[in-house]
């Protein structure tokens, strides 16, 4: 009797896992298939990289249960177009475009295929199957602000743009805040490079600002050039997507680091789990998700090259903005030519940040065009 | 000032070095829209090879070993194999831009020194001038050197003379002897060079890092400016400095929150440039041509 209720349970437990097998490989061995979409390659260093980190940061996560396609140095254009078709002409299930000037071809690939999810970072059209991912970049320039008010001696801030959109403009904002709240004499001026790459006229324009006397530098380009002039010229810095403290070891003050990756996990799980959605929540300007420091989708590398008493502030500043305890653009807020822009009480939402065309006070000259 | 005007010289050396080779190469009758490819290249070869050997020195040599090895790959197609010179040109540039990714993708995110000035003895104390002309890198006095020898070379040397004949008329170069196709090769290969040498000054002096496309456009700036200073070497000092000085004008400009929009300064050179090409289609039709005569035109010596 023993003996038969032993094979009854050798064979009970056997076929249970023969079935678990063949579900585990029904469902787990067939990995999902993602796509990413780059604008140059990780060699940039810079944007692109950290796309690169958070689609390694996602191979980590998911080993085997996902299969990763890139395709790097996609134009933004009808170029763009034919990659994103190809890709979900291949079977990729959910598929990553990872630059601004992709939105009109994701829309128009995510039309024909109206299975297949779509994740547009920094752009701001949603369609049934295209959702949108961004960072608050500008909270990092607040700590920026707050630390080179504090670092500077000639209260010149060089600040180097790359276009006057109001992704830009709401971080040279942002800077300004920062720095007056620790500093009411310095002021910003900004040089426009009009591109968002070239080393060579990034660090001719980080020596224009050392030339005029600027001693604290910041950018928003994507090029270590900046850092590696003010590391020759013995000005200060901030990093820029990524921590650019190899390039830049004594002139660094910290980066502000763009961290994808939990967003694209996040995404790849709620597809998995069948909960994937465009969502049209509060934060309808910047997508969808518009995380900041608190999502950890922005972090802040190590404070170093300053006394510890600014460190000190900066790291006040930065748990401040985590906790919310600081609001950025809070009221009263006027702008460079004394203009209100807000009254007290009031502070400007998301849809006001996105709209951006003027300087708060702090900054020189004005927006052009 | 000086400091301004420092950055301006800098700025302007790469596009210097490339357009004096292109000129030479140009005025040999072949026609390379290479430039970029070529500086490129320069660029990776001098960041690797500093970072192998040690010294920035090493860095120009390798900058110019690479700029004449892509020369010689267009060389190939375009003198012995008669290809269409502004198609390969152009097809150098985008094989050059693929390869030095792929070939500098090791380099990325790593650091060298620079390349150190040289201070020469007594002139460089002069107030001033000293500081902005005598206390330059050594690429910087070798582009100037280049200028003098080759401003030498095409005028009073009997090479210059034959190369000129070569690229105004390759058939009556030919019939009198002349080695039409070698001596396109090593325009071509000097045109490389330089080049290649102008590419190394970014990594070597501007930025010292690799990233992909790092010259972002400067070669085909520098082929306008061979066009600019109408094929005459001391021009391109002038024309170099121009478009440096109007770079670095428009980041001053709004620095300084002057009332002109950065695009219009932009833009100057390029208009300076179209200007320059009306005036020499105007001299040309005056039957005094500064173009060399078979520009861009295939040799075939069977004829």
């Amino acid at each position: 009797m023993l003996k038969f209720c032993m094979r009854i349970f050798s064979l009970f437990a056997l076929s249970a896992s023969v079935v678990f097998f063949i579900f585990n490989s029904a469902f787990a061995g067939k990995p999902t298939k993602v796509g990413f979409v780059y604008l140059t390659t990780p060699g940039d260093h810079g944007w692109t990289y950290a796309h690169e980190l958070g689609k390694q940061m996602v191979e980590k996560r998911f080993g085997n249960d996902v299969k990763v396609s890139v395709v790097e140095n996609v134009p933004e254009g009808p170029d763009a177009t034919r990659v994103i078709r190809e890709l979900a002409k291949q079977g990729n299930e959910i598929i990553f475009t990872t630059s601004f000037g992709y939105m009109e071809p994701t829309l128009k690939v995510a039309k024909e295929f109206p299975n297949v999810k779509f994740e547009h970072i920094t752009g701001y059209k949603r369609s049934k199957n295209v959702a949108t991912g961004n960072i608050r970049f500008y909270e990092g320039r607040y700590i920026q602000g707050v630390v080179a008010g504090l670092m500077t001696k000639t209260n010149k801030i060089g600040y180097i743009g790359a276009y006057p959109i109001a992704e830009v403009i709401m971080g040279i904002n942002s800077f300004a805040q920062g720095l007056r709240s620790v500093n009411k004499d310095a002021s910003i001026s900004v040089i426009w490079a009009n591109t968002w790459y070239d080393p060579v006229k990034e660090a001719d324009a980080a020596k224009v600002h050392i030339a005029e006397g600027a001693d604290i530098l910041a950018q928003h380009t994507d090029s270590p050039a900046m850092l590696q002039i003010a590391e020759k010229k013995g000005a200060l810095g901030f990093g820029q997507s990524t921590d650019m403290s190899a390039f830049a070891p004594k002139a660094q003050l910290f980066a502000s680091i763009n961290n994808w990756g939990p967003y694209y996990i996040r995404k790849i799980e709620e597809l998995k789990s069948g909960k994937w959605n465009t969502g049209d929540g509060p934060n309808h300007w910047a997508g969808n998700d518009w995380g900041g420091l608190k999502a950890e989708m922005l972090l802040i590398s190590k404070f170093q090259n300053m006394p510890d008493s600014v460190a000190k502030k900066a790291q006040e500043a930065l748990d401040g903005l985590k906790s919310g305890k600081i609001n950025i653009f809070a009221g009263p807020l006027v702008d460079n030519t004394g203009k209100e822009i807000i009254p007290a009480g009031k502070s400007l939402d998301d849809g006001a940040l996105w709209g951006m065309n003027y300087y708060l006070k702090g900054v020189n000259g004005k927006v052009p065009g | 000032m000086d400091a301004l005007i420092l950055t301006i010289i800098a700025t302007s050396i790469p596009l210097l070095l490339a357009a004096t080779g292109e000129l030479i190469t140009e005025k040999s009758g072949v026609l390379n829209l290479g430039v970029e490819g070529m500086m490129l290249s320069g660029a990776v070869g001098a960041l690797g090879a500093v970072l192998w050997l040690g010294s920035p020195y090493f860095g120009i040599i390798a900058g110019g070993l690479c700029g004449v090895l892509m020369a010689s790959i267009f060389s190939i197609f375009t003198i012995n194999f008669m290809t269409n010179q502004v198609a390969t040109g152009l097809g150098l540039t985008i094989f050059a831009t693929g390869l030095t990714g792929l070939a500098g993708a090791p380099l990325v995110g790593k650091t060298v020194p620079s390349l150190p000035k040289i201070e020469i003895f007594l002139l460089s104390d002069i107030p001033f001038f000293g500081e902005i002309l005598f206390k330059q890198d050594f690429i910087a006095y070798l582009s100037v050197a280049i200028i003098i020898f080759i401003t030498y070379f095409l005028k009073y040397s009997k090479s210059g003379i034959v190369l000129r004949a070569v690229g105004d008329d390759h058939q009556s170069a030919h019939s009198v002897g002349y080695p039409v196709k070698k001596i396109r090769w090593y325009a071509t290969c000097f045109g490389g060079m330089c080049a290649g040498i102008g590419g190394a000054y970014i990594p070597l002096v501007l930025t010292p890092h690799w990233s992909e496309g790092m010259t972002a456009g400067r070669g085909w700036i520098a082929l306008a400016l061979v066009v600019f200073a109408s094929w005459i070497p001391w021009r391109i000092i002038v024309g170099a400095l121009i478009f440096g000085g109007i770079t670095i004008a428009q980041l001053v400009g709004q620095a300084r929150g002057w009332p002109i929009p950065s695009q219009i300064l932009s833009m100057m050179p390029y208009l300076a440039t179209i200007v320059a090409l009306t005036v020499i289609s105007g001299r040309i039709s005056k039957s005094n041509s500064v173009v060399p005569a078979s520009l861009g035109k295939p040799f075939f010596d069977t004829q």
